[in-house]
Protein backbone atom coordinates (compact mmCIF):
# COMPACT_ATOMS: atom_id res chain seq x y z
CA UNK A 1 0.00 0.00 0.00
CA UNK A 2 1.49 3.06 -1.19
CA UNK A 3 1.81 6.43 1.70
CA UNK A 4 0.71 9.66 0.76
CA UNK A 5 3.29 12.29 -0.15
CA UNK A 6 1.76 15.67 0.52
CA UNK A 7 0.66 16.08 4.33
CA UNK A 8 -0.80 18.59 6.49
CA UNK A 9 2.35 19.68 8.06
CA UNK A 10 3.54 20.54 11.82
CA UNK A 11 1.08 23.46 12.30
CA UNK A 12 -1.87 21.73 11.42
CA UNK A 13 -0.86 18.94 13.39
CA UNK A 14 -0.37 20.99 16.45
CA UNK A 15 -3.86 22.69 15.71
CA UNK A 16 -5.49 18.90 15.36
CA UNK A 17 -3.53 17.57 18.40
CA UNK A 18 -4.31 20.56 20.71
CA UNK A 19 -8.24 20.71 19.48
CA UNK A 20 -8.00 24.04 17.82
CA UNK A 21 -9.31 23.05 14.72
CA UNK A 22 -13.29 23.40 13.73
CA UNK A 23 -14.63 19.86 12.86
CA UNK A 24 -14.67 20.46 9.83
CA UNK A 25 -10.75 20.60 9.55
CA UNK A 26 -10.65 18.14 11.82
CA UNK A 27 -12.04 15.29 10.15
CA UNK A 28 -10.19 15.90 6.78
CA UNK A 29 -7.22 16.24 9.20
CA UNK A 30 -8.23 12.65 11.04
CA UNK A 31 -9.39 11.38 7.24
CA UNK A 32 -5.71 11.84 6.20
CA UNK A 33 -4.57 10.57 9.07
CA UNK A 34 -6.41 7.09 8.45
CA UNK A 35 -4.01 7.14 5.63
CA UNK A 36 -0.95 7.93 6.64
CA UNK A 37 1.05 6.36 9.43
CA UNK A 38 3.53 8.97 9.19
CA UNK A 39 1.46 11.79 10.47
CA UNK A 40 -0.37 9.16 12.90
CA UNK A 41 2.60 9.44 14.77
CA UNK A 42 3.27 12.88 14.61
CA UNK A 43 0.18 13.21 16.02
CA UNK A 44 0.54 10.42 18.74
CA UNK A 45 4.04 12.59 19.87
CA UNK A 46 1.99 16.20 19.38
CA UNK A 47 -0.85 14.63 22.38
CA UNK A 48 2.06 13.66 24.55
CA UNK A 49 3.19 17.35 24.35
CA UNK A 50 -0.08 18.37 25.38
CA UNK A 51 0.35 15.93 28.39
CA UNK A 52 3.73 17.68 29.20
CA UNK A 53 1.69 20.72 28.81
CA UNK A 54 -1.58 19.80 30.64
CA UNK A 55 1.41 18.41 33.84
CA UNK A 56 3.06 21.77 33.79
CA UNK A 57 0.27 24.34 33.96
CA UNK A 58 0.16 26.35 37.12
CA UNK A 59 -2.43 24.03 39.33
CA UNK A 60 -5.48 26.13 40.52
CA UNK A 61 -7.40 24.91 43.96
CA UNK A 62 -10.40 22.93 43.50
CA UNK A 63 -13.29 23.19 45.84
CA UNK A 64 -12.72 20.12 47.94
CA UNK A 65 -16.66 19.35 47.52
CA UNK A 66 -16.04 18.16 44.22
CA UNK A 67 -14.09 14.76 44.78
CA UNK A 68 -16.98 14.12 47.34
CA UNK A 69 -19.01 14.58 44.45
CA UNK A 70 -17.09 12.70 41.64
CA UNK A 71 -17.03 9.87 44.31
CA UNK A 72 -20.60 9.82 45.34
CA UNK A 73 -21.09 9.48 41.45
CA UNK A 74 -19.19 6.72 41.14
CA UNK A 75 -21.63 4.15 41.87
CA UNK A 76 -24.39 5.58 39.29
CA UNK A 77 -21.61 4.79 36.46
CA UNK A 78 -21.05 1.45 35.04
CA UNK A 79 -17.91 1.42 33.22
CA UNK A 80 -18.08 2.19 29.65
CA UNK A 81 -18.66 -1.26 27.76
CA UNK A 82 -15.00 -1.79 25.99
CA UNK A 83 -15.11 -0.13 22.44
CA UNK A 84 -15.92 -3.18 20.20
CA UNK A 85 -12.75 -4.80 18.79
CA UNK A 86 -13.88 -6.12 15.83
CA UNK A 87 -10.58 -8.70 15.23
CA UNK A 88 -12.96 -10.08 12.64
CA UNK A 89 -12.37 -13.96 12.56
CA UNK A 90 -12.88 -13.78 8.55
CA UNK A 91 -11.81 -9.53 7.00
CA UNK A 92 -14.77 -8.23 5.30
CA UNK A 93 -14.13 -9.30 1.36
CA UNK A 94 -14.79 -5.61 0.66
CA UNK A 95 -12.35 -3.00 2.57
CA UNK A 96 -14.89 0.18 2.45
CA UNK A 97 -13.45 2.93 -0.21
CA UNK A 98 -13.74 5.37 2.49
CA UNK A 99 -11.79 5.90 5.78
CA UNK A 100 -13.34 6.53 9.30
CA UNK A 101 -13.98 8.95 10.23
CA UNK A 102 -15.34 10.18 6.89
CA UNK A 103 -17.54 7.05 6.32
CA UNK A 104 -19.03 7.53 9.95
CA UNK A 105 -20.66 11.12 8.04
CA UNK A 106 -21.36 9.98 4.47
CA UNK A 107 -21.43 6.41 4.43
CA UNK A 108 -20.23 3.96 2.27
CA UNK A 109 -22.39 4.55 -0.86
CA UNK A 110 -21.46 7.16 -2.94
CA UNK A 111 -24.36 6.70 -5.42
CA UNK A 112 -27.13 7.42 -2.65
CA UNK A 113 -25.90 10.43 -1.99
CA UNK A 114 -28.11 13.47 -2.98
CA UNK A 115 -25.22 15.10 -5.27
CA UNK A 116 -25.53 18.36 -6.53
CA UNK A 117 -24.34 19.86 -10.18
CA UNK A 118 -21.50 22.63 -10.03
CA UNK A 119 -20.83 22.20 -13.31
CA UNK A 120 -20.32 20.42 -16.50
CA UNK A 121 -17.98 17.36 -14.70
CA UNK A 122 -18.11 18.45 -11.28
CA UNK A 123 -20.41 17.47 -8.51
CA UNK A 124 -20.61 18.03 -4.92
CA UNK A 125 -22.39 17.05 -1.63
CA UNK A 126 -22.09 18.97 1.16
CA UNK A 127 -21.56 16.99 4.88
CA UNK A 128 -23.66 17.87 7.49
CA UNK A 129 -21.68 18.56 10.53
CA UNK A 130 -22.87 17.95 14.21
CA UNK A 131 -22.16 21.71 14.88
CA UNK A 132 -24.60 23.11 12.28
CA UNK A 133 -23.14 26.35 12.43
CA UNK A 134 -20.90 26.50 9.27
CA UNK A 135 -19.45 29.64 10.94
CA UNK A 136 -16.10 27.44 12.03
CA UNK A 137 -16.26 25.58 8.49
CA UNK A 138 -16.99 23.66 5.82
CA UNK A 139 -16.63 20.07 4.08
CA UNK A 140 -18.00 18.95 1.45
CA UNK A 141 -17.19 15.67 -1.55
CA UNK A 142 -16.05 16.79 -4.77
CA UNK A 143 -16.44 14.55 -7.95
CA UNK A 144 -14.67 15.44 -11.17
CA UNK A 145 -14.19 14.48 -14.31
CA UNK A 146 -11.18 13.94 -16.30
CA UNK A 147 -9.29 17.04 -17.49
CA UNK A 148 -11.97 19.04 -15.21
CA UNK A 149 -10.33 22.62 -13.53
CA UNK A 150 -12.24 24.46 -11.88
CA UNK A 151 -12.53 27.89 -12.66
CA UNK A 152 -10.67 30.11 -10.05
CA UNK A 153 -12.03 31.30 -6.84
CA UNK A 154 -10.64 33.92 -4.66
CA UNK A 155 -11.60 34.56 -0.95
CA UNK A 156 -10.10 34.38 2.58
CA UNK A 157 -9.93 31.20 4.14
CA UNK A 158 -7.75 28.02 4.87
CA UNK A 159 -8.33 25.68 1.77
CA UNK A 160 -7.57 21.81 2.18
CA UNK A 161 -8.28 19.39 -0.30
CA UNK A 162 -8.27 15.65 0.03
CA UNK A 163 -8.01 12.99 -2.21
CA UNK A 164 -9.96 9.71 -1.67
CA UNK A 165 -9.99 7.82 -5.41
CA UNK A 166 -8.43 9.01 -8.26
CA UNK A 167 -6.17 12.51 -8.30
CA UNK A 168 -5.24 15.80 -9.67
CA UNK A 169 -2.14 17.38 -10.98
CA UNK A 170 -1.49 21.31 -9.58
CA UNK A 171 1.34 23.37 -9.72
CA UNK A 172 3.25 21.53 -6.18
CA UNK A 173 3.08 18.33 -8.29
CA UNK A 174 0.58 15.21 -8.19
CA UNK A 175 -1.72 14.35 -5.72
CA UNK A 176 -3.37 10.57 -5.18
CA UNK A 177 -5.19 8.98 -2.55
CA UNK A 178 -4.54 10.06 0.65
CA UNK A 179 -2.59 13.15 -0.24
CA UNK A 180 -3.78 16.58 1.06
CA UNK A 181 -3.32 20.13 -0.48
CA UNK A 182 -2.69 23.26 1.49
CA UNK A 183 -4.48 25.90 -0.17
CA UNK A 184 -2.32 29.38 0.72
CA UNK A 185 -1.33 32.79 -1.10
CA UNK A 186 2.03 31.55 -2.01
CA UNK A 187 1.07 28.90 -4.39
CA UNK A 188 -1.02 29.22 -7.31
CA UNK A 189 -3.26 26.67 -7.38
CA UNK A 190 -4.76 25.18 -11.46
CA UNK A 191 -5.80 21.97 -10.30
CA UNK A 192 -6.80 19.29 -13.13
CA UNK A 193 -8.17 16.55 -12.25
CA UNK A 194 -5.98 13.17 -13.71
CA UNK A 195 -7.26 10.70 -16.48
CA UNK A 196 -9.26 8.29 -13.85
CA UNK A 197 -11.12 11.40 -12.61
CA UNK A 198 -11.10 12.41 -8.67
CA UNK A 199 -12.62 12.34 -5.75
CA UNK A 200 -11.87 14.73 -2.64
CA UNK A 201 -12.73 16.03 0.39
CA UNK A 202 -12.77 19.74 0.46
CA UNK A 203 -12.94 21.91 3.68
CA UNK A 204 -12.64 26.07 4.13
CA UNK A 205 -11.56 27.17 8.31
CA UNK A 206 -14.21 29.65 9.42
CA UNK A 207 -13.20 32.36 6.36
CA UNK A 208 -14.36 34.94 8.84
CA UNK A 209 -11.86 34.02 11.85
CA UNK A 210 -8.96 34.82 9.01
CA UNK A 211 -10.38 38.42 8.05
CA UNK A 212 -7.45 40.39 7.14
CA UNK A 213 -4.30 38.78 8.40
CA UNK A 214 -4.02 36.51 5.19
CA UNK A 215 -4.99 38.61 2.15
CA UNK A 216 -6.36 36.62 -1.01
CA UNK A 217 -6.68 32.89 -0.81
CA UNK A 218 -6.74 31.00 -4.14
CA UNK A 219 -9.09 28.12 -3.69
CA UNK A 220 -8.36 24.89 -5.64
CA UNK A 221 -11.55 23.61 -6.24
CA UNK A 222 -14.25 24.80 -3.79
CA UNK A 223 -16.27 28.35 -3.52
CA UNK A 224 -18.52 28.27 -0.52
CA UNK B 1 -13.34 5.93 53.27
CA UNK B 2 -11.31 7.51 55.57
CA UNK B 3 -8.13 6.73 53.64
CA UNK B 4 -9.26 8.54 50.34
CA UNK B 5 -7.00 10.81 48.86
CA UNK B 6 -4.36 10.66 51.62
CA UNK B 7 -1.18 10.70 50.62
CA UNK B 8 -0.33 7.26 51.36
CA UNK B 9 -2.62 6.03 48.50
CA UNK B 10 -0.34 7.49 45.55
CA UNK B 11 3.18 8.27 47.74
CA UNK B 12 4.54 5.01 46.03
CA UNK B 13 2.77 4.66 43.26
CA UNK B 14 3.16 6.49 39.51
CA UNK B 15 0.28 7.99 38.19
CA UNK B 16 0.38 5.38 35.01
CA UNK B 17 0.14 2.63 38.28
CA UNK B 18 -2.67 4.46 39.68
CA UNK B 19 -4.68 4.51 36.29
CA UNK B 20 -4.26 0.86 35.48
CA UNK B 21 -5.28 0.24 39.16
CA UNK B 22 -8.74 2.30 38.47
CA UNK B 23 -8.94 0.37 35.26
CA UNK B 24 -7.98 -3.34 36.89
CA UNK B 25 -9.65 -3.02 40.57
CA UNK B 26 -11.82 0.10 40.11
CA UNK B 27 -9.29 1.14 42.70
CA UNK B 28 -11.16 4.06 44.68
CA UNK B 29 -7.82 5.43 46.65
CA UNK B 30 -5.91 5.31 43.58
CA UNK B 31 -8.62 7.34 41.86
CA UNK B 32 -8.69 9.96 44.50
CA UNK B 33 -5.20 10.09 44.24
CA UNK B 34 -5.04 10.84 40.03
CA UNK B 35 -8.14 13.88 41.17
CA UNK B 36 -5.77 15.53 43.88
CA UNK B 37 -2.84 15.61 40.79
CA UNK B 38 -5.10 16.06 37.89
CA UNK B 39 -8.36 18.21 38.44
CA UNK B 40 -6.34 21.19 39.99
CA UNK B 41 -4.35 21.52 36.37
CA UNK B 42 -7.53 20.62 34.42
CA UNK B 43 -9.72 23.05 36.08
CA UNK B 44 -5.98 26.07 35.17
CA UNK B 45 -6.31 24.13 31.40
CA UNK B 46 -10.59 24.54 31.25
CA UNK B 47 -10.45 27.82 32.73
CA UNK B 48 -7.67 28.97 29.72
CA UNK B 49 -10.03 28.08 27.38
CA UNK B 50 -13.14 30.45 28.61
CA UNK B 51 -14.45 28.28 31.52
CA UNK B 52 -15.78 30.44 34.46
CA UNK B 53 -15.17 29.38 37.94
CA UNK B 54 -18.44 27.17 38.90
CA UNK B 55 -18.05 25.77 35.04
CA UNK B 56 -14.56 24.68 34.97
CA UNK B 57 -15.07 22.62 37.93
CA UNK B 58 -18.32 21.06 36.72
CA UNK B 59 -16.67 20.10 33.85
CA UNK B 60 -13.33 18.86 35.99
CA UNK B 61 -16.07 16.65 37.14
CA UNK B 62 -17.05 15.19 34.03
CA UNK B 63 -13.17 14.41 33.01
CA UNK B 64 -12.38 12.72 35.89
CA UNK B 65 -16.04 10.62 35.53
CA UNK B 66 -14.58 9.92 32.27
CA UNK B 67 -11.18 9.01 33.51
CA UNK B 68 -12.90 6.49 35.76
CA UNK B 69 -15.14 4.76 32.90
CA UNK B 70 -12.90 4.60 30.66
CA UNK B 71 -9.38 3.76 32.52
CA UNK B 72 -10.08 -0.15 31.60
CA UNK B 73 -8.69 1.28 27.98
CA UNK B 74 -5.80 3.07 29.57
CA UNK B 75 -2.41 1.36 27.92
CA UNK B 76 0.71 2.81 29.49
CA UNK B 77 2.88 1.87 27.13
CA UNK B 78 0.96 3.82 24.61
CA UNK B 79 0.46 6.90 26.55
CA UNK B 80 1.69 8.76 29.72
CA UNK B 81 -0.73 9.14 32.27
CA UNK B 82 -0.74 13.22 31.66
CA UNK B 83 -1.19 12.19 27.94
CA UNK B 84 -3.81 10.31 28.57
CA UNK B 85 -6.05 12.19 30.48
CA UNK B 86 -4.93 15.52 28.49
CA UNK B 87 -6.86 14.02 25.46
CA UNK B 88 -9.76 13.10 27.44
CA UNK B 89 -10.05 16.39 28.89
CA UNK B 90 -9.72 18.10 25.36
CA UNK B 91 -12.33 15.96 23.93
CA UNK B 92 -14.70 16.65 26.97
CA UNK B 93 -14.40 20.58 26.14
CA UNK B 94 -14.79 20.20 22.66
CA UNK B 95 -18.27 18.44 23.35
CA UNK B 96 -19.28 20.88 26.11
CA UNK B 97 -18.10 24.01 25.26
CA UNK B 98 -18.14 24.07 21.36
CA UNK B 99 -21.03 21.19 20.53
CA UNK B 100 -19.18 20.04 17.94
CA UNK B 101 -17.83 16.07 17.48
CA UNK B 102 -14.32 15.61 17.57
CA UNK B 103 -13.39 13.42 14.21
CA UNK B 104 -10.93 10.71 15.28
CA UNK B 105 -9.23 7.53 13.65
CA UNK B 106 -11.13 4.28 13.96
CA UNK B 107 -7.72 2.11 14.53
CA UNK B 108 -10.24 -0.96 13.88
CA UNK B 109 -11.19 0.36 10.75
CA UNK B 110 -10.14 -2.11 7.90
CA UNK B 111 -9.37 0.84 5.28
CA UNK B 112 -6.68 2.21 7.93
CA UNK B 113 -3.28 2.19 6.05
CA UNK B 114 -1.42 0.11 9.06
CA UNK B 115 1.96 1.21 10.79
CA UNK B 116 4.69 0.13 8.07
CA UNK B 117 7.01 -1.83 11.21
CA UNK B 118 6.10 -2.49 14.65
CA UNK B 119 7.55 0.66 16.17
CA UNK B 120 10.85 -0.29 17.85
CA UNK B 121 9.31 1.59 21.57
CA UNK B 122 7.32 -1.37 22.13
CA UNK B 123 7.35 -1.69 25.61
CA UNK B 124 8.97 1.26 26.84
CA UNK B 125 6.94 3.05 28.83
CA UNK B 126 5.36 5.89 27.51
CA UNK B 127 6.48 7.45 30.81
CA UNK B 128 10.08 7.40 30.70
CA UNK B 129 9.67 9.56 27.39
CA UNK B 130 7.22 11.79 29.01
CA UNK B 131 10.14 12.57 31.20
CA UNK B 132 12.49 13.54 28.56
CA UNK B 133 9.95 15.44 27.05
CA UNK B 134 8.95 17.57 30.65
CA UNK B 135 12.67 18.27 30.30
CA UNK B 136 12.98 19.72 26.89
CA UNK B 137 9.97 21.78 27.36
CA UNK B 138 12.24 23.72 29.88
CA UNK B 139 14.51 23.93 27.70
CA UNK B 140 12.72 25.56 24.61
CA UNK B 141 13.24 29.09 23.80
CA UNK B 142 10.29 31.32 25.72
CA UNK B 143 9.04 32.37 22.51
CA UNK B 144 8.64 29.16 21.06
CA UNK B 145 6.96 28.29 24.53
CA UNK B 146 4.29 30.82 25.08
CA UNK B 147 3.27 29.87 21.39
CA UNK B 148 3.25 26.32 22.11
CA UNK B 149 1.21 27.21 25.10
CA UNK B 150 -1.44 29.19 22.64
CA UNK B 151 -1.85 26.43 20.41
CA UNK B 152 -2.92 23.81 23.64
CA UNK B 153 -4.92 26.34 25.89
CA UNK B 154 -6.45 28.63 23.89
CA UNK B 155 -8.84 26.75 21.33
CA UNK B 156 -6.98 28.93 18.61
CA UNK B 157 -5.68 27.63 15.24
CA UNK B 158 -1.99 29.09 14.51
CA UNK B 159 -4.05 31.50 12.22
CA UNK B 160 -5.50 32.98 14.71
CA UNK B 161 -2.90 33.34 16.86
CA UNK B 162 -0.79 35.21 14.55
CA UNK B 163 -3.62 37.85 13.86
CA UNK B 164 -4.37 38.45 17.46
CA UNK B 165 -0.65 38.14 18.81
CA UNK B 166 0.15 40.58 15.82
CA UNK B 167 2.63 37.93 14.88
CA UNK B 168 3.49 37.13 11.34
CA UNK B 169 2.06 33.80 10.19
CA UNK B 170 5.63 32.64 8.82
CA UNK B 171 7.19 33.33 12.48
CA UNK B 172 4.42 31.45 14.29
CA UNK B 173 4.88 28.61 11.59
CA UNK B 174 7.89 28.14 11.96
CA UNK B 175 8.66 28.92 15.68
CA UNK B 176 5.80 26.51 16.46
CA UNK B 177 8.05 23.94 13.61
CA UNK B 178 11.27 24.60 15.89
CA UNK B 179 9.65 23.76 18.89
CA UNK B 180 8.26 20.83 17.90
CA UNK B 181 11.37 19.60 16.09
CA UNK B 182 13.22 19.88 19.31
CA UNK B 183 10.76 18.31 21.33
CA UNK B 184 10.21 15.27 19.23
CA UNK B 185 14.07 14.48 19.15
CA UNK B 186 13.85 14.53 22.57
CA UNK B 187 10.96 12.14 22.55
CA UNK B 188 12.62 9.72 20.12
CA UNK B 189 16.39 10.42 21.54
CA UNK B 190 16.63 7.61 23.35
CA UNK B 191 16.37 4.32 21.00
ZN1 LIG C 1 0.62 12.54 6.42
Amino acid sequence: MTVPTHHPGDTLLIDYAGGALGEAASLIVATHLALCPCCRLNVAEMEAVGGALLESIEPEEVDPACLETVLARLDDLPPLPRAPRPKLVCQPAEVPLLPEPLRRYVGNDLSRLPWKRLMRGMDCYDIPLASGSESRGKARLMRLASGVGPPHHTHRGIELTLVLDGGFTDDPGQFARGDLSVADDSVRHRPVADEEGCLCLAVTDAPLRFTGALGLILNPFVTF
Amino acid sequence: MQDLGSPAAGADRTFEDLLTAVGRDRDRAAFAALFGHFAPRLKAYLRRQGCDEGGAEELVQDVMLLVWRRAETYDPTQASAGTWVFTIARNKRIDALRREQRPEIDPADPTLVPDPVESADDGVAARETAGRLKAALKTLPPEQADLLRLAYFEDKPHSQISVEQGIPLGTVKSRLRLAMERLRKAMRDSR
